[in-house]
């Protein structure tokens, strides 16, 4: 009998805006012009929150922070693509994502600062408490993707993880589980080409992470993570496969971290300054910006105006996050279970 | 009234429950077409069908974590891990999400979730089929941990799990679920977490234990004067039943079949030490397993508390 191929795999690699921010037409998302000053606000709003973080962090007024400079293409383009009604399940360097969602700012610098009371997620807010634990989360947007199709609703789950999190047995079990039982989920993938010090290439001999999908039954596409326009364009068609009962899809944002891992990391100690140079031409929001200028949607005068609203939104977040009373050390009790045990209650007397 | 076994007690809280709730749902490995693999499950698939008894890849985090994402979605998913020797891929999701969801959400969002597991050895199983490491989860604050003794309290205190509104590990003694028959009623009832049951009573000791061990506390006090509390939930546990009996008897044996250093007798004899101390008669005694690796079956009669220690180390308490 001869050998045969009974099975073989091909990953899509999408990209719609180049460096210098030209688009091609043919594969240009449906986009209002509206909804591209939108997206260019929200990406502005999130660079800003970003460098800001950054510095009350130097100042000693928040403690370690993850920062996101340079996924912001990929975070937005994937959170815009979702309803109100969907879910999401973040990391700890999801900030772009959260600005897009709405999440309250003040609430984000104060989680930073080391207070829980900025992970109680608003009540109209669908997203899961930020995640530690690289790639342990995949399991739950797994589960919120299972519960919503035992309940017969039409929400799709979206996961964010880095290329580190793919080596996780979490991720495996995640994407295995969403495969078999053919969930609405979407996998977003940032490989930023870091885990902390450790490159791409250690994580995998596989050439790319998206090609990962194929061994679990569904789709992996690669997208120029730099590239709104493209990570856009691929999450809306993940999330509307999803919403349509087809399933789940790993989407692959080739992107690069061009800030330390933490603000507790020295990435000088493991990459130099000529490839984070590299990176730099092919800045998302550089090629976003230069698009919306051919376009005539960009001006002087419209960077001015979301510069300034940016800046007071910011202003205020700090303002808020710094002025809000102390947390009660109770807290810490109150919230272990739906009612204190006998034990904590004594343990209550300390406050 | 039918007489039950554990496996028949447990099986018929699960269809009560799912028959009353419809966001109760079961997943595991071979919980679904084979009733799982001590038939605990069985029959539920014909009657729920596969949306609520779900079999799962081979996955014990996997189980575990999108069961805690069906929690936090409301539903009130019961996760079977086949064997509590595979548990451990799953301790991470256990501690690090389902323990602390509703802390650090600020009770935005929480997980009632339940996670049955057998322990225990005795049934000469393969290696890591006998585990008892119960005071692994007990030290998780956010876990409540079950453990029951009888068919009837396996029936009412896993109805209590299920409605419970955190996550709770409910382990499930394979030496037990044939082991003994008793009256189990049909419908509901409930036995609540936290609260002990004092198996049998007298004055001289207090016989302190749980799960399989507790039948065996049962044979050692036979013709003694004993208080033998059989201690249900592990976390919190019941330290008033406790510290009343102490204050009665003076005298303390408590008797586990996990290793000794840091299980949880550990704790209990601590918290007599803090709050009962000037009652005892004499130092607590412990009768466990030994610090060693679970051992094949040919050494498991070695390796747990037999009737003969535990009377000895009654013997011992009764010396003061």
């Amino acid at each position: 009998m001869p050998e045969k191929i009974i099975e073989s795999c091909s990953v899509t690699r999408l990209d719609i805006l180049n460096e210098k921010g030209e688009a091609d037409l043919s594969l240009m998302p449906a986009l209002t012009d509206d909804q591209l000053r939108e997206l260019y606000e929200i990406f502005i709003l999130a660079r800003t929150f970003d460098h800001r973080a950054l510095n009350l962090q130097r100042e000693g007024r928040i403690g370690t922070y993850a920062p996101i400079l340079g996924q912001e293409a990929s975070q937005i383009g994937t959170a815009y693509a979702l309803d109100k009604t969907d879910w999401i399940f973040p990391s700890f360097r999801e900030n772009g994502v959260l600005v897009a969602r709405g999440y309250p700012l003040h609430m984000i610098l104060q989680y930073w600062g080391g207070d829980e009371r900025g992970i109680k997620v608003p009540d109209h807010l669908n997203i899961f408490t930020i995640s530690i634990p690289v790639g342990t989360h995949v399991l739950h947007a797994v589960g919120s993707a299972m519960a919503a199709k035992y309940r017969d609703e039409k929400t799709v789950s979206m996961v964010y993880f880095g290329d580190g999190g793919t080596s996780e047995g979490d991720f495996h079990e995640g994407m295995n589980f969403a495969g078999t039982f053919r969930l609405p989920v979407v996998f977003v993938c940032q490989n930023n080409q870091w885990a902390i010090s450790v490159p791409r290439e250690r994580q995998t001999a596989s050439r790319t992470l998206a090609q990962k999908a194929w061994a679990y039954g569904f789709e992996g596409i690669q997208v120029d993570g730099n590239d709104i326009l493209a990570v856009y364009k691929a999450a809306k068609a993940a999330v509307e496969k999803a919403r349509r009962g087809e399933g789940p899809t790993l989407i692959e944002c080739f992107t690069y971290r061009m800030a330390d891992h933490t603000t507790a990391d020295d990435a000088s100690r493991y990459r130099t300054k000529e490839q984070v140079a590299a990176w730099e031409a092919r800045d998302p929001l550089l090629r976003f910006r230069l698009f919306l200028e051919m376009k005539g949607i960009w001006t002087e005068a419209f960077q001015k105006e979301v510069d300034e609203k940016a800046k007071q939104k910011v202003d205020e977040a700090e303002k808020t996050a710094e002025s809000a009373v102390h947390a009660e050390p109770s807290d810490m009790l109150a919230y272990t279970y739906a009612s204190l045990t006998p034990r904590q209650t004594k343990q209550m007397r300390d406050f | 009234m039918a007489k039950l076994n554990m496996v028949q007690a447990i099986n018929l809280a699960l269809r009560e429950e799912m028959q009353r709730d419809k966001d109760v749902v079961i997943l595991g490995e071979d919980v679904g077409r084979d009733g799982g693999v001590f038939r605990v499950t069985e029959g539920l698939l014909d009657i729920f069908g596969q949306e609520r008894v779900i079999d799962t890849p081979l996955a014990e985090s996997g189980i575990v974590g999108v069961s805690i994402g069906m929690a936090a979605r409301g539903l009130k998913p019961i996760a079977e891990v086949q064997f509590m020797g595979f548990i451990y891929p799953a301790l991470d999701q256990i501690s690090s999400h389902a323990a602390r969801l509703r802390s650090r959400s600020r009770g935005r969002y929480t997980c009632p979730l339940v996670v049955r597991t057998p322990y225990g050895a005795g049934i000469k199983a393969p290696e890591h089929h006998s585990e008892s490491t119960e005071a692994l989860f007990c030290h998780m604050p956010g876990i409540k941990v079950a453990l029951p003794s009888t068919p009837y309290t396996a029936k009412g205190l896993l109805i209590s799990a299920i409605r419970d509104p955190d996550p709770v590990i409910f382990l499930e003694s394979a030496r037990l679920y044939r082991l003994i028959k008793e009256e189990v009623p049909e419908g509901e009832y409930t036995i609540p977490l936290g609260k002990a049951r004092m198996a049998r009573e007298g004055k001289d000791v207090t016989v302190i234990s749980w799960g399989a061990m507790l039948h065996r506390c049962l044979q050692a006090t036979e013709g003694m004067s004993a208080d033998v509390i059989d201690l249900m939930t592990l976390n919190p546990f019941d330290e008033e039943m406790i510290y009343s009996s102490v204050k009665k008897t003076g005298r303390v044996v408590i008797v586990h079949e996990a290793a000794k250093t840091c299980g949880l007798g550990a704790e209990i004899s601590a918290s007599i030490a803090e709050e009962a101390m000037l009652y005892l008669k004499g130092p607590v005694t412990r009768v466990t397993a030994y610090d060693a690796v679970l051992p094949l079956p040919k050494l498991e009669d070695y390796y747990m508390p037999t009737v003969e220690r535990i009377k000895r180390g009654i013997e011992e308490a009764l010396k003061y």
